[in-house]
């Protein structure tokens, strides 16, 4: 009988599991270890409302402290998980406090990429907590010239943040288009020709050489082309790092962040939910999203692994991005290895299609047709034949014509 | 219970839809919430609750009785 919680990690994977091991009965005591000095907050928001300074930051608060209250944790903010020792259940906090657990939910986020160099100059930037988006506003405030390095989801949504608060944006990544990664090459295209559209320069298929410095602050950003560009204020966008050092001799498997089992179970008594965690799933092998929809459904399922309530965790990953007046939304699989098929075309600003492996529908995406996305979706839960999706087009690979 | 959304919060996941079809619904447009009943019935509080709680925006806010 679980009687002693331990959750490392204070946002929205960590918020999940506790709110679900109240909902379904559990009494006893939860500690949760959070290395932010913040009760848990939503960080969507964060490269768009908030560095257009559109929202305050009270508005990203996931619960209101009332909810908070009522869940009865005990709450260690702004305290680091140094170690995990697995034999005597204990968690150990930097502070030298020790946490002791029979249940462990692990929740620890991911950390920001970094390039190999210039991080020390004043003025580059990488994104992941509130102070990076306050830092981050503040600078491009001040700044002209603006270099985004990495143009998947972060980058392009600080790209177009960026430039609709008027500045000079140049957008670097050495894969073709925006966003190809995540998405693939139509889709794209699509990105790289709204940035353009709006101002952005998309400098696609070039690498960072070096950022430069005049006096301890950036000046400029030479690319793998041997260009250089002129630069008040980088951000780093390049990816992020499952947050698993403090977890290095805990005998747990790391080698896709936290590696769960299909239950969200990393070890006997312990779970991982949320960016930190991968699980295998039986068609897709070992998976794990930085999506914030995630987030919420491994935290319950976690939470419920660690009741005894042993469900397979098979989600249809869910995900969105807003720039300039694009809503796109996403379900299932949707990378690039895979064949894009455009079902709706609506002119320009407004399309839908489907991604497709083995001849199935595995992914979904709308551009503007938010609504019609729920309608795919159902596609990719059935995992539908591709020949059986109504007014599908030939797979795209470009957005001409 | 009274029932409140913030569309200018609501990110479109839809994820109330599937929970609560009879309580919530979503602007083809831009996939933001609508809200069909403000006031549901006993019988849809369970779900009303889960789609409170899976909200990826917290959008929906809940007024118990």
């Amino acid at each position: 009988m679980l009687s002693q919680v331990v959750v490392v990690g204070g946002s929205a994977a960590g918020l999940s599991a506790v709110e679900t091991l109240r909902r379904e009965g559990y009494d006893g005591p939860i500690a949760l270890i959070g290395d932010e000095v913040h009760l848990p907050y939503d960080r969507p928001p964060l490269s768009k409302q908030i560095l257009k300074g559109v929202w305050e930051s009270t508005r990203l608060a996931l619960r209101p402290s009332s909810a908070l209250n009522a869940l009865e944790v005990e709450w260690l903010l702004n305290r680091r998980a140094e170690s995990l020792d697995m034999q005597q259940r204990v968690v150990r906090l930097s502070n030298g406090c020790e946490c002791q657990f029979d249940g462990l939910i692990i929740a620890t986020g991911v950390t920001p990429r970094r390039l190999a160099a210039g991080h020390e100059l004043a003025n580059v930037h990488t994104l992941r907590s509130l102070e990076d988006a306050a830092k981050l506003r503040e600078g491009l405030l001040n700044s002209r010239s603006v270099v985004i390095v990495g143009a998947g989801f972060l980058g392009a949504e600080v790209a177009a943040a960026a430039r609709e608060m008027g500045r000079d944006v140049v957008l670097v990544d050495p894969l073709a288009a925006p966003m190809v990664r995540q998405l693939g090459a139509y889709v794209g295209s699509r990105f790289a020709d709204l940035h353009r559209e709006k101002g952005v320069s998309v400098r696609c298929g070039v690498g960072v050489q070096a950022m430069l410095g005049r006096n301890g602050t950036v000046s400029e950003v030479v690319l793998s082309d041997g260009s250089a560009v002129p630069a008040d204020l980088v951000l780093v966008a390049i990816g992020s790092v499952p947050a698993t050092d403090w977890l290095a001799g805990s005998g747990l498997p790391l080698t896709n962040g936290v590696d769960c089992d299909e239950f969200c179970q990393a070890a006997p008594g312990v779970v991982a939910a949320g960016d930190v965690a991968s699980w295998l799933d039986p068609e897709l092998g070992r998976v794990r999203v930085e999506h914030r929809m995630n987030a919420t459904e491994q935290g319950i399922a976690a939470a419920r692994t660690l009741l005894g309530r042993r469900e397979p965790f098979r989600p249809v990953p869910y995900f969105w991005s807003d720039q300039f007046t694009i809503k796109l939304q996403a379900y299932g699989s949707t990378g690039a290895d895979l064949r894009f098929h455009p079902v709706q075309v609506d002119g320009k600003n407004r399309f839908s299609g489907v991604y497709e492996s083995s001849g199935r529908v595995v992914g979904a995406l709308a551009w503007n047709m938010a609504k019609e996305a729920r309608t795919l979706r159902t596609l990719v839960v059935e995992r539908a034949p591709i020949d059986s999706v109504a007014g599908i087009h030939p797979p795209q690979v470009s957005a001409t014509g | 219970m009274k029932v409140f959304v913030h569309k200018d919060k609501c990110v479109g996941a839809g994820q109330c839809m599937v929970a609560a079809p009879e309580v919530f619904d979503q602007n083809p447009e831009d996939g933001v919430v609508i809200l069909l009943q403000a006031n549901p019935l006993p019988e849809l509080h369970a779900n009303v609750r889960e789609a409170a709680w899976l909200c990826p925006a917290v959008a929906i806010e809940i007024e118990s009785d």
